[in-house]
C-alpha cells in the first residue's frame, strides 16, 4: 500500500516536471483585501498573491491526465469520489464522444477529480475568495462590480443555453489576462461548500435557509448580488462527488516565496 | 340471564353507534386520514387539468416533476429562455385530495445551468418543501408531504435569486380537493398569470434576456396568461358549449403584479375567494394576489367569444394579459339580443360628420360597357384621385410629380403602369429626361376603375392610345 502511494507520488512529480511548461498559461494575480459579493456587509477578506490558469482545463488536457492516472478513468473511478455522471460524455476511458471537442472545457468531473488533477501538477483549486476576486474584473477594470454592464453580461450567460459547447478562450480576456470566468461553465472551488456549512457569515442566520426565499433577500441589498447569489446557489447545491454537464474547473498555484 | 341480555343489548348499541361513525367518515383532523395504495399522479400542461379526484380515497401519490430551462416564444418574434416545471409555463398542474401523502421527486435536467427547488404553498413544513428539494443540475431530490388543507395553491421555485426564478416562469398550481371532490362541472381549465421583464421594450424582436432592473422597479414589459402572449387566443382559446358550467383554476405567479381577473361578458356565479373555502357569489372581477389563486365558476348561457383579462386594462391590451373563451351553441335572445337597431344620433348644433373610411375596395357598380364609358368613368376617377398631383392636363408638377402627358415612362410599358397604380411606386425614376424621387401610394380602387383611369390617361394628352381592360389589371394583380 505504502509503495503504491509512493509511486503515485513520484508519478505526480514526474508529471509535474513534464508539465512545467504549463505555468506559461498562468498569470500572476496580485492579492488584495476586498469585500466579496456574497459576504456580509463588513466582512473583508484578504487574498494573497497567486497564479491562476488563464483558461479552464480543457478536455484534451484531461485526457492526458487520465492517460497517466488510470484511477481517474471512467471505468476505474471510485464511486465515493465521483457519481455516475462522471465523464458522462465520454465514450470510453480515453475516448470522448464525437459531439464534443477536445477544446471544450472539461466538465462532468467531480470535486475530488478536479482537486487531484490540480495537485498532480503542483497546483490546487482556487478558493471561493480567490476565484471571486479574479472574477470581479471585466476587460478593463479589476473591480468592475459597480458597472451595470458587468452584471448584465454575467446574468445573460446564466440564461444562455448550451455555452458548455463553446471552446475555451472565446470570451473576452479580463483585466488580469484570464479568460472564461464568466460565460462558459461553472467552476469548482476548493471550499465550494464552506459558506453553507460553517463560517462567520452564518452565525445569526437559520442554518440552511440563507439561500431560500426570504433569507436570500436579507443580504441582497443591491442588484449586483443577483449574479453573485446565483453562483452562491450553484455552489450550495453541490456535493463533492457530483459531476455536472456545466461544471468544470481551473487550477491556481501559490507563489514559491510564500510557501 | 337478564344481565347477559342487557350486556348484549349494550354491545349491540355500541356496535351500532360505531357503525354510524364509520359511515360518515368525516375526518376533522385531516392529518389522521389514512392512505391506501400508491398512485402515479397525472400531470397536465396548461390549459388542461387532470381528472377530478371524485370519490377516491386518500392515497400515496407519486409526483415526478422535471425542471427544464428552455427557449420559447414570448410573443411573435420575441424569444425568451424560460425556466419551467415540467416544460410549460405555468408548470404542470398537480391534482390531489385532502389526506393524500404526496411523494414528490424533483429532477433537474443535466442541461440546466442552475440549481432549483420547489416551494409548494400546499405544504405544511419549513420552506414549503424548498429546503428538502434544493437540487443541482443532473440530480433529483425526493421529499414527501401530506395535504392537510383543501384549496388551490401556488407552487414556485425558491432558489436565490427567487425573483428571477419566478420571473422566468417557475410557478404553477397544485389543487387539494376536499373529501368527495369538488362538485362536478362540464369544463375545467388551468390559467395562470405572470409578468415578464425583458431587456428590450415590449415587442422588440430576438432573444430577450431578463431585465433585473425593470423587475426590481416592477415595470413589466409583458403581462400574460399561460406564459406567452396569445397562449389562450385564436386556435388556442379555451372552449365551452352553451349551457355548460365552466370552472377556471386561476393562479398568479407574479413575480410582482396583482391580477384583477375578469371575463368580459360573464359574471362569476361562484368564486372560491383566494382559492380557499370561502365562496362568494355573483362576482364581476376577482383579485388574485401574486403567489395566490382563485377558483371561479360560471354557466355560459349565450354563444360568443368571451375575453379573459387582467382588468388593470392596459396590461390586457398593451402587454398581453388577454385570453379567449369561445362558446358555441344556440343564441339565447332573451338573455342577450345582439344588436337590435342602429340609428344616427345627431346632437343639437353643428356636429362634425366624417365619412366612414374603410380599407375594402368597393367594386364599381356599373362596369363600363364601351370605350366611351371607360373614358367617362376614367375621367371621374382621375379627377378624384390623380388630379391633385398629376394635374388637370397630366402636366404634373416640375421636380415633384412626373407628367403623364406625352410620358415616355408611361408609354413604354403598360403593365408597369398598371403595377404602379395597383402597388404604388417609390424611388428615383426618369420621365421625359427629368428625374423624380417621390412616393406614390397604392390606390385603393377596383380593377375596373384602374382599367378605366389608365385608359383615360393613355387616350389623353398625346399618349399612346392604349386600351386597358379589367383582365389586364387582374393579371398584374395576380403576379
Amino acid at each position: 500500500m505504502k509503495a503504491t502511494v509512493f509511486s503515485l507520488f513520484t508519478l505526480c512529480l514526474m508529471v509535474q516536471s513534464i508539465m512545467i511548461g504549463q505555468t506559461k498559461d498562468m498569470v500572476l494575480i496580485e492579492g488584495s483585501r476586498y469585500i466579496p459579493l456574497y459576504g456580509r456587509d463588513s466582512t473583508v477578506v484578504e487574498v494573497k498573491d497567486f497564479k491562476m490558469d488563464i483558461y479552464p482545463v480543457t478536455t484534451a488536457e484531461y485526457i492526458q491526465f487520465v492517460e497517466t492516472h488510470p484511477k481517474w478513468r471512467k471505468s476505474k473511478v471510485i464511486s465515493l469520489f465521483a457519481d455516475k455522471s462522471y465523464l458522462a460524455d465520454w465514450k470510453m476511458d480515453l475516448k470522448i464522444r464525437d459531439s464534443i471537442s477536445e477544446k471544450n472545457p472539461i466538465t462532468y468531473v467531480s470535486w475530488f477529480a478536479a482537486k487531484a488533477y490540480c495537485e498532480c501538477q503542483g497546483k490546487r483549486l482556487p478558493t471561493v475568495d480567490e476565484w471571486e476576486y479574479v472574477a470581479m474584473a471585466d476587460e478593463t477594470t479589476k473591480d468592475a462590480r459597480v458597472k451595470p454592464d458587468y452584471n448584465q453580461q454575467i446574468l445573460a450567460w446564466y440564461e444562455a443555453p448550451r455555452t458548455k459547447e463553446n471552446k475555451v478562450g472565446q470570451t473576452k480576456k479580463n483585466a488580469w489576462g484570464v479568460y472564461d470566468l464568466h460565460g462558459l461553465v461553472w467552476e469548482w472551488t476548493l471550499d465550494f461548500n464552506s459558506v453553507l456549512i460553517t463560517g462567520e457569515s452564518r452565525k445569526d442566520v437559520d442554518k440552511d435557509s440563507n439561500l431560500f426565499c426570504g433569507s436570500a433577500a436579507v443580504n441582497a441589498t443591491d442588484l449586483m448580488n443577483y449574479a453573485a447569489f446565483m453562483r452562491y446557489a450553484i455552489r450550495g447545491s453541490l456535493k463533492a462527488k457530483y459531476s455536472m454537464k456545466n461544471l468544470g474547473f481551473r487550477c491556481v498555484q501559490d507563489l514559491k516565496e510564500q510557501r | 340471564m337478564k344481565t347477559l341480555k342487557t350486556i348484549l343489548l349494550g354491545l349491540a348499541l355500541i356496535l351500532l353507534s360505531c357503525g354510524d361513525e364509520e359511515k360518515k367518515e368525516q375526518h376533522t383532523i385531516t392529518s389522521d386520514i389514512p392512505v391506501s395504495r400508491e398512485m402515479l399522479a397525472e400531470l397536465t400542461a396548461p390549459p388542461n387539468v387532470p381528472t377530478p379526484v371524485g370519490r377516491r380515497k386518500a392515497k400515496k401519490l407519486i409526483v415526478n416533476m422535471e425542471i427544464l430551462e428552455e427557449e420559447g416564444e414570448l410573443t411573435d418574434g420575441v424569444k425568451y429562455v424560460y425556466w419551467t416545471f415540467g416544460g410549460s409555463v405555468p408548470g404542470s398542474f398537480i391534482r390531489t385530495r385532502v389526506g393524500d401523502e404526496v411523494e414528490f421527486t424533483l429532477s433537474n435536467h443535466p442541461d440546466n445551468k442552475l440549481p432549483h427547488n420547489i416551494d409548494l404553498h400546499a405544504v405544511t413544513g419549513p420552506g414549503g418543501g424548498a429546503e428538502s428539494s434544493f437540487v443541482a443540475p443532473g440530480h433529483e431530490k425526493t421529499f414527501s408531504f401530506k395535504t392537510l388543507n383543501p384549496g388551490l395553491y401556488v407552487y414556485h421555485c425558491a432558489t436565490a435569486p427567487v425573483g428571477m426564478h419566478i420571473a422566468n416562469g417557475m410557478y404553477g398550481l397544485i389543487l387539494v380537493e376536499p373529501e368527495g371532490g369538488l362538485p362536478q362541472v362540464d369544463k375545467e381549465y388551468y390559467i395562470m398569470q405572470g409578468d415578464f421583464y425583458t431587456k428590450g421594450k415590449n415587442g422588440e424582436r430576438g432573444l430577450q434576456p431578463f431585465d433585473m432592473q425593470k423587475a426590481v422597479d416592477e415595470n413589466a414589459d409583458y403581462v400574460v396568461f399561460n406564459g406567452s402572449v396569445g397562449a389562450l387566443t385564436g386556435d388556442k382559446a379555451i372552449t365551452a358549449k352553451v349551457g355548460e358550467t365552466v370552472r377556471l383554476f386561476v393562479g398568479n405567479g407574479g413575480p410582482n403584479l396583482v391580477s384583477s381577473f375578469h371575463v368580459i361578458g360573464e359574471i362569476f356565479d361562484k368564486v372560491h375567494v383566494e382559492g380557499g373555502e370561502l365562496i362568494n357569489e355573483n362576482v364581476q372581477t376577482t383579485l388574485i394576489p401574486a403567489g395566490g389563486a382563485a377558483i371561479v365558476e360560471f354557466r355560459v348561457d349565450v354563444p360568443g367569444t368571451f375575453i379573459l383579462v387582467d382588468h388593470s386594462i392596459f396590461r390586457a391590451f398593451n402587454k398581453g394579459a388577454l385570453g379567449m373563451l369561445k362558446v358555441e351553441g344556440e343564441e339565447e335572445k332573451k338573455i342577450y339580443s345582439g344588436e337590435i337597431r342602429e340609428g344616427i344620433y345627431l346632437p343639437e348644433g353643428p356636429g362634425i360628420q366624417n365619412m366612414p373610411t374603410t380599407d375594402e375596395i368597393v367594386e364599381s357598380e356599373i362596369p363600363a360597357k364601351s370605350f366611351k364609358e371607360q373614358m367617362k368613368f376614367g375621367k371621374q376617377i382621375y379627377m378624384q384621385t390623380c388630379f391633385a398631383c398629376h394635374q388637370a392636363e397630366g402636366q404634373g408638377i416640375p421636380n415633384a410629380f412626373p407628367p403623364l402627358a406625352k410620358s415616355d415612362y408611361l408609354n413604354a410599358d403598360v403593365n408597369r403602369a398598371i403595377g404602379v397604380v395597383v402597388n404604388g411606386l417609390s424611388g428615383e425614376i426618369t420621365v421625359n429626361g427629368n428625374t423624380y424621387n417621390s412616393v406614390m401610394t397604392k390606390q385603393m380602387i377596383s380593377s375596373d376603375d384602374v382599367a378605366n383611369v389608365l385608359t383615360y390617361v393613355y387616350n389623353s394628352w398625346g399618349n399612346s392610345k392604349k386600351v386597358v381592360t379589367k383582365k389586364m389589371v387582374d393579371d398584374v394583380k395576380k403576379k
